[in-house]
Formats: C-alpha cells, structure tokens, sequence
C-alpha cells in the first residue's frame, strides 16, 4: 500500500482545519473591532 | 520581586489590551514551530522501522489529540469558575474554547482514521481509545449547540456549562483507555517518567506540539477579543435603544 497518499490526506485534512478556523476567528474578531471603533 | 496582579486582568478590558498585544506573538511564534516542526517531520526525521513513512502523521495526529483534551479541561475550569464566581470572563473563555477543541478533536478524529488504515488495515475500529475521543468530539458539539441553540441565553451557556464539568469524566478515560481495554491502539509513548520516541522524532514532535499549544491560544484569544467587542457593541446599542425610548 502506497504510503504517500495517507500522509498528504492527514496534513491537508490537520492544515486546511486550522487554517480555516484562524481565517474564520481572524475576520470574526477584525469585524467586530471595526465596528466597536467605528461607533461613536 | 511583586507578584503578578492577576486580579488585574478579570477586567474585560483590562484583558482585551494584554489579548491585543499577545495575538500576533502567539499567531507568529505559532505558526513559526508549527512549520518547523512539521518540515523536521516530513523531511528530516527518520521513517519508522515498522510503519515505514506514515510514522509522520504522528506530528499532526498526537498534537491535536493532546490539545483537544487540554482545551477540554480548560474548558472545565472556565465553567467551574463561571459557575462559582459568575465572572464574565469565564463564561466567554467557554464560548472561545469550545469551537476550537472541537476542531482539533475533528482533526485528531480524522488524521487517526488515516493513519489506521495503513496501519491497522482499517479506518475505524469501536475500541476504548478511537471510540471516548469520539465522545470527546460530540461532547464539544453538544456544549457548542447548549451556547447557540438555547432559546435563553444565561440559561443555555449555564447548562454548556454542567456539561463541559461532567463531560470532563470522560479525560481520565481517554488517557486510560489503552490501559483499562485491550485495545488497537498503542499505549502512551511519553509519559512523566520518559519517552520511548527516539529523539529524531521526538524533537519534531516538540516542536509541532508547541505551534499547536501557541495557535490554540491564539485562536482562543481572537474569539474572546471577537466576543468582548460584540458584546460591547450590544450594550451600546441597548443603550441607545434605551435613550431614544
């Protein structure tokens, strides 16, 4: 069985989920403190 | 030397200032150690002599795994503390962690199930381990959708709450697991009395381990600092509301 295969999935899988989550918490918080500082 | 005023940094916005100047570090340093840790791991470390190259799943799956749990008790003492002394500070350390652990219990889920198949010839097996980190990953779901789906709000984060606490039976069992039941899985390889990783790999494991701990924490940090504006936000809105009634 080709090993390769299942490494890639494992770390596309581990730095896709962490990515997304840090975009998804990033913009999230960068939103909400605009909008604080926006405000009078 | 005075000791530190942690007192101090109960203040919400007290809080907000230190998160603010910590995120980058943390991201940095984060992401930093993940990288080096997991470039060791693919292409420094040495395969093993038994599982050949998908030994290198192990610089994602033990990491996840180990903080997916540690969140989780994080998670705990929150709720204990929020319970206890009602600061607000605690019930929103609930609110940031539970999203996180739950996605790296996934990705821990996930990246065993891979690893299994070459290994053990398949990609799930219902045994002590695979089966209370599973529980581990619903518990997570469950103390998310108790924040989210309650119809009251105070009420809903107070019953995420009892959940995360009772919910954290459960670590002793995942740690245990490959002890108590005969199992698939492999018995803890670092305990408090040593390691049995050659260090070729454990240095890498070190590494990725301490990116993960870093972006974790930076990932808690941003959802609090992201929870404490919206929540300003919506008193500041009451407020108006309250001013032009």
């Amino acid at each position: 069985m080709p090993h390769l295969p299942f490494i890639v999935a494992a770390y596309t899988v581990t730095l896709g989920g962490l990515g997304a989550l840090l975009m998804l918490s990033w913009r999230r918080m960068k939103r909400a403190e605009r909008a604080l500082d926006g405000e009078p | 030397m005075a000791a530190p005023d942690f007192h101090a940094l109960a203040n919400p916005l007290r809080f907000q200032r230190l998160a603010v100047a910590l995120t980058p570090w943390l991201l940095a340093l984060g992401l930093g150690f993940l990288a080096v840790g997991l470039g060791i791991g693919l292409f420094v470390a040495p395969p093993d002599y038994l599982q050949g190259e998908t030994v290198r799943i192990l610089y994602v799956h033990v990491p996840s795994a180990w903080f997916a749990m540690g969140g989780y008790l994080g998670m705990m003492l929150a709720s204990l503390a929020a319970m206890i002394w009602k600061h607000p500070l605690a019930s929103l350390s609930v609110r940031a962690i539970a999203p996180v652990g739950a996605t790296f219990a996934a990705i821990c889920l996930v990246t065993g199930s891979i690893w299994g198949r070459p290994t053990w010839g398949t990609w799930w097996v219902w045994d002590g381990r695979l089966t209370s980190m599973l529980v581990l990953f619903l518990l997570y779901l469950g103390v998310i959708a108790l924040i989210h789906l309650h119809d009251d709000k105070a009420r809903g984060l107070k019953m995420a709450g009892v959940l995360a606490v009772v919910g954290s039976i459960n670590l002793p069992i995942i740690k245990f697991s490959v002890e108590w039941w005969n199992t698939l899985h492999q018995p803890a390889s670092i305990r408090l009395s040593g390691s049995s990783i050659h260090p070729d790999m454990l240095t890498p494991l070190m590494f990725s381990a301490v990116g993960f701990l870093l972006l974790f924490a930076a990932l808690v940090f941003m959802r609090m600092r992201a929870l404490i504006a919206e929540q300003r936000l919506e008193v500041r809105s009451l407020r108006r509301v309250a001013r032009a009634g």
